[in-house]
C-alpha cells in the first residue's frame, strides 16, 4: 500500500508528464517554425557568399564585417559602410516617425470610438480593419495614385491653381512616411481603443469637477490611464516599420532604401546570403535592444495600473 | 438642530431636463424648483429613475438643462463647464484615479487650480487628517478598503474648500456597519467644514438620520421638501407616505376642515383627528395615513378591529399585522421588552387604538 506522499508525488508526477505530452504538438510547431529557421539565418550569417547566390560551408565572419564595414578593394583598408549605417538610421528615423504620427492620428481615432453608444463601437471598428481586407501592395499603390505627380492632390493643387508644375512627393522619404503610416495606422488604433474602453469615464468627469481644464484632463489622467494601450500600438507600429520591405520599395522607389530593403537585396541582386542573414539578425537586435529600453522605461512610470 | 441662515446658497428655479428627442424623449426633471440654504445637509430623495442624480448632475456641470436657471449665491451657473464651478461632487464609485496615489488624489483639485506647492502640500495633509488617512498618504488608491476610499474621495471633493460638496450615493457600496459609520463621519466633516452638502440617496432611513432638510422626488418632480420629522409625519401625498417609513393608509371621509385639522370619520364609524397639510382643503372620501407605532394593539375594542394575522418579531419591536374587519390589512409596531412576549396571538381579535395626533389626511 502507498503512503499518502507517495501517491501525491506518483500524481503529480503523471501531471508533469501529462502536460509535456499535451503541449508537445505546439512545442514541435515553435521549434521547426520559428527556432529552426532562426538558427539557419544564424548559422548562415558565419557562412561564406556562393558565387551564384546559397552559400559555401566554410567559417567566415566576412558577412559581419560587412554590415557596418566596407574594405577598400585597392589598399584593403576599413572604413564604416557609410551607405548601411545611412540605411540603419534612415530606417530607425522613419520608423519612429511613422510611430509618432499614427499615434497621433490614431489617439483622437480611437477616442473618437471609445466615446460612441456602445451599440455603435462595432461598425466604426469594422471600418477600421477594412484596409486589411485588401493586399498590402494594392493599398501601397492606392497611395501612389495619392501622391504621384499626376495624381490626387497635385491634380487639386493644380486645378486651385496653387501650383503650375506638379509638387515631386513620390519616391521620396516623406512618401514611405505618408505610406507607412497610412498601412500601419490600424495597428495603432485597434489597442488605443482597447485601453480607451476599459477608462472609466467618470474619472473624466471626476477631473472636470476638479477644475481641470480639457488638456489637463487629457493630459493628466486620459494619457495615463492609456499608457498600456500607447505602449502596445508603439510596439505593434515599429517593428513592423522597422522591417518594412513593400511600402518603402513603391513609394520610395531605388533610391529610398530600408533594412529591409537591403536584405532583400543580399538575397537577390546582391548574391550574398550571408550578408542578408547578419543584417536580419542585426534587425532583430535593433528591435530587441529597443523593445527592452521601452518595456522597461514603460514600466517605470506606468506601474501600478492597466 | 442648529439655526440655519437663509441664505440661498443653491437656487434651483424652474429647471428641465429632456433627454433623446421624439418617441424616445424623456423629461428626467419637469420644472424642478428648489432652494438650499448656505451650510445645511439637504438630502435629495426618491427611487432610482426619480431624476435625483439628473439634478445633481446638474449642479455639478456634467449635464447642462433643457430649460431653467441654476443659481450659485445669485449667480447662474447653468451654462458653466464643470471646471468652472466652485463646486465638487464625491462619485457614487469614488472616481479615484488610479494612477495616482492617495495624497496625489487629494491634492489634483488644488493642483488644476493653481496653488503654490507649499499650500497643496499643508492642505492635503490637513485633509488627511481630517478623513484619518494620514498612514495611507502613499498608497495606491487601488490598494485600500472601499471604506478608505470613500474616505479619500471625501477629502479629495473637500480640498478645494468648493461652496457646495455634491455626494451621489456615496454610501451605497459599503455594508451596513461602515455605512453606519460613515454616516456619523459625513456629518461632523459636515459640521467641521461648514459647507453645504447637497446629498443624493434612495435609502429613506440614511436621509432621515442625515439630513437637515429632504426633499422626496418621484417622477421628475420634487413632491415635498422638509425636515425629516415634516417628510416623516405630515407626508403631503400619499407617494411620498409610502416611500418612507412603513405605512397604513385607510380611508375615510373628511369634514370639519379648520386650522391645518379635520375630523376623520373611518369605514368603521368611528371619527378620529387628523391633521391637514397646510394650504389643502380635502373633500368627502380621502385617505389618512397612519404610522405602525403610533397606533396600539388592544385587547378590547379600539377604533379600528379585526383578526391578528401574523407576528413578526424584529429585535427592537414586533409587527403585528391585524386583517381589518373590511378586509384591509393595517400594521401595529410594539415595543420589545424582555421579559414578556408581545402579549397577542395568531387568530385573536383585537382591537387598534389610534392616538389623538397620529392620523395625516393625504393629497393623492
Amino acid at each position: 500500500m502507498a503512503t499518502a506522499q507517495e501517491t501525491a508525488e506518483k500524481a503529480e508526477s503523471d501531471d508533469i508528464r501529462t502536460r509535456w505530452l499535451l503541449s508537445a504538438p505546439a512545442l514541435l510547431i515553435i521549434f521547426f517554425a520559428a527556432i529552426g529557421p532562426l538558427f539557419i539565418v544564424l548559422v548562415y550569417s558565419f557562412l561564406a557568399p556562393g558565387n551564384y547566390g546559397d552559400v559555401k560551408w566554410q567559417f567566415s565572419t566576412d558577412a559581419w564585417m560587412n554590415v557596418l564595414f566596407e574594405r577598400d578593394i585597392f589598399d584593403d583598408t576599413l572604413s564604416f559602410a557609410k551607405a548601411n549605417l545611412s540605411i540603419f538610421t534612415r530606417s530607425i528615423s522613419l520608423s519612429l516617425l511613422t510611430t509618432i504620427l499614427t499615434l497621433i492620428f490614431g489617439f483622437p481615432t480611437a477616442y473618437f470610438i471609445a466615446t460612441r453608444p456602445e451599440g455603435r463601437r462595432e461598425i466604426w471598428l469594422f471600418l477600421i480593419t477594412i484596409p486589411f481586407w485588401t493586399n498590402l501592395l494594392i493599398r501601397t499603390f492606392a497611395m501612389m495614385e495619392v501622391l504621384r505627380n499626376e495624381g490626387l492632390i497635385n491634380s487639386l493643387l493644380r486645378f486651385l491653381g496653387l501650383t503650375t508644375a506638379p509638387i515631386q512627393f513620390m519616391y521620396t522619404d516623406f512618401a514611405v512616411l505618408v505610406g507607412m503610416t497610412y498601412v500601419y495606422l490600424p495597428l495603432m488604433v485597434l489597442p488605443l481603443y482597447a485601453s480607451m474602453e476599459k477608462i472609466d469615464f467618470r474619472l473624466v468627469e471626476a477631473g472636470y469637477d476638479l477644475y481641470a481644464s480639457r488638456m489637463q484632463v487629457l493630459r493628466r489622467i486620459i494619457v495615463p490611464l492609456v499608457k498600456p494601450g500607447i505602449i502596445a500600438g508603439s510596439i505593434l507600429v515599429f517593428i513592423p516599420s522597422l522591417g518594412a520591405y513593400v511600402t518603402p520599395r513603391v513609394m520610395g522607389g531605388g533610391t529610398n532604401l530600408m533594412i529591409g530593403n537591403l536584405i532583400e537585396l543580399q538575397f537577390g541582386q546582391g548574391r550574398n546570403w550571408p550578408l542578408g542573414a547578419s543584417l536580419s539578425i542585426t534587425l532583430m537586435a535593433i528591435v530587441m535592444v529597443t523593445l527592452m529600453f521601452y518595456v522597461r522605461n514603460a514600466s517605470k512610470t506606468g506601474a501600478g495600473h492597466g | 438642530m442648529p439655526d440655519k441662515p437663509d441664505r440661498n446658497a443653491i437656487e434651483v428655479i424652474g429647471v428641465s431636463k429632456i433627454f433623446g428627442t421624439g418617441e424616445a424623449r424623456v423629461a428626467a426633471l419637469d420644472n424642478v424648483s428648489v432652494p438650499i440654504r448656505e451650510n445645511e445637509f439637504f438630502t435629495l430623495l426618491g427611487p432610482s429613475g426619480c431624476g435625483k442624480t439628473t439634478l445633481l448632475r446638474l449642479i455639478a456641470g456634467f449635464d447642462f438643462p433643457t430649460d431653467g436657471q441654476i443659481l450659485l449665491y445669485g449667480n447662474d451657473i447653468a451654462p458653466l463647464p464643470p471646471f468652472k464651478r466652485p463646486v465638487n461632487t464625491v462619485f457614487q464609485n469614488y472616481a479615484l484615479f488610479p494612477h495616482m496615489t492617495v495624497a496625489e488624489n487629494i491634492g489634483f483639485g488644488l493642483q488644476m487650480l493653481g496653488k503654490p506647492k507649499a499650500e497643496i502640500e499643508a492642505r492635503v495633509s490637513q485633509m488627511l487628517k481630517l478623513v484619518k488617512m494620514e498612514a495611507l498618504a502613499k498608497r495606491r488608491t487601488s490598494q485600500i478598503s472601499g471604506g478608505q476610499q470613500q474616505r479619500v474621495a471625501l477629502a479629495r471633493a473637500l480640498a478645494p474648500q468648493p461652496k457646495v460638496l455634491l455626494l451621489d450615493e456615496p454610501l451605497s457600496a459599503l455594508d451596513y456597519k461602515l455605512r453606519k459609520e460613515m454616516q456619523i463621519e459625513l456629518k461632523r466633516l459636515q459640521n467641521e467644514t461648514g459647507i453645504t452638502f447637497i446629498f443624493v440617496t434612495h435609502d429613506q432611513e440614511e436621509a432621515l438620520t442625515m439630513s437637515d432638510r429632504i426633499a422626496v422626488m418621484s417622477a421628475g418632480k420634487i413632491l415635498q421638501v422638509g425636515t425629516p420629522w415634516d417628510i416623516y409625519d405630515k407626508p403631503a401625498e400619499r407617494f411620498v407616505a409610502d416611500f418612507i417609513g412603513e405605512t397604513n393608509f385607510l380611508t375615510a371621509k373628511i369634514d370639519n376642515v379648520a386650522n391645518g385639522k379635520a375630523k376623520a370619520t373611518l369605514k368603521s364609524g368611528k371619527t378620529i383627528p387628523a391633521t391637514v397639510a397646510e394650504g389643502f382643503t380635502p373633500k368627502g372620501e380621502a385617505t389618512i395615513v397612519v404610522r405602525p407605532e403610533h397606533a396600539k394593539a388592544v385587547k378590547g375594542p379600539g377604533e379600528l378591529s379585526g383578526t391578528v394575522e401574523n407576528i413578526v418579531y424584529f429585535g427592537t419591536d414586533t409587527h403585528i399585522l391585524v386583517r381589518l374587519d373590511d378586509g384591509d390589512l393595517f400594521t401595529v409596531r410594539q415595543q420589545n421588552s424582555r421579559s414578556a412576549s408581545c402579549g397577542f396571538e395568531e387568530g385573536e381579535r383585537i382591537g387598534v387604538s389610534i392616538s389623538d395626533d397620529a392620523a395625516q389626511v393625504l393629497k393623492d
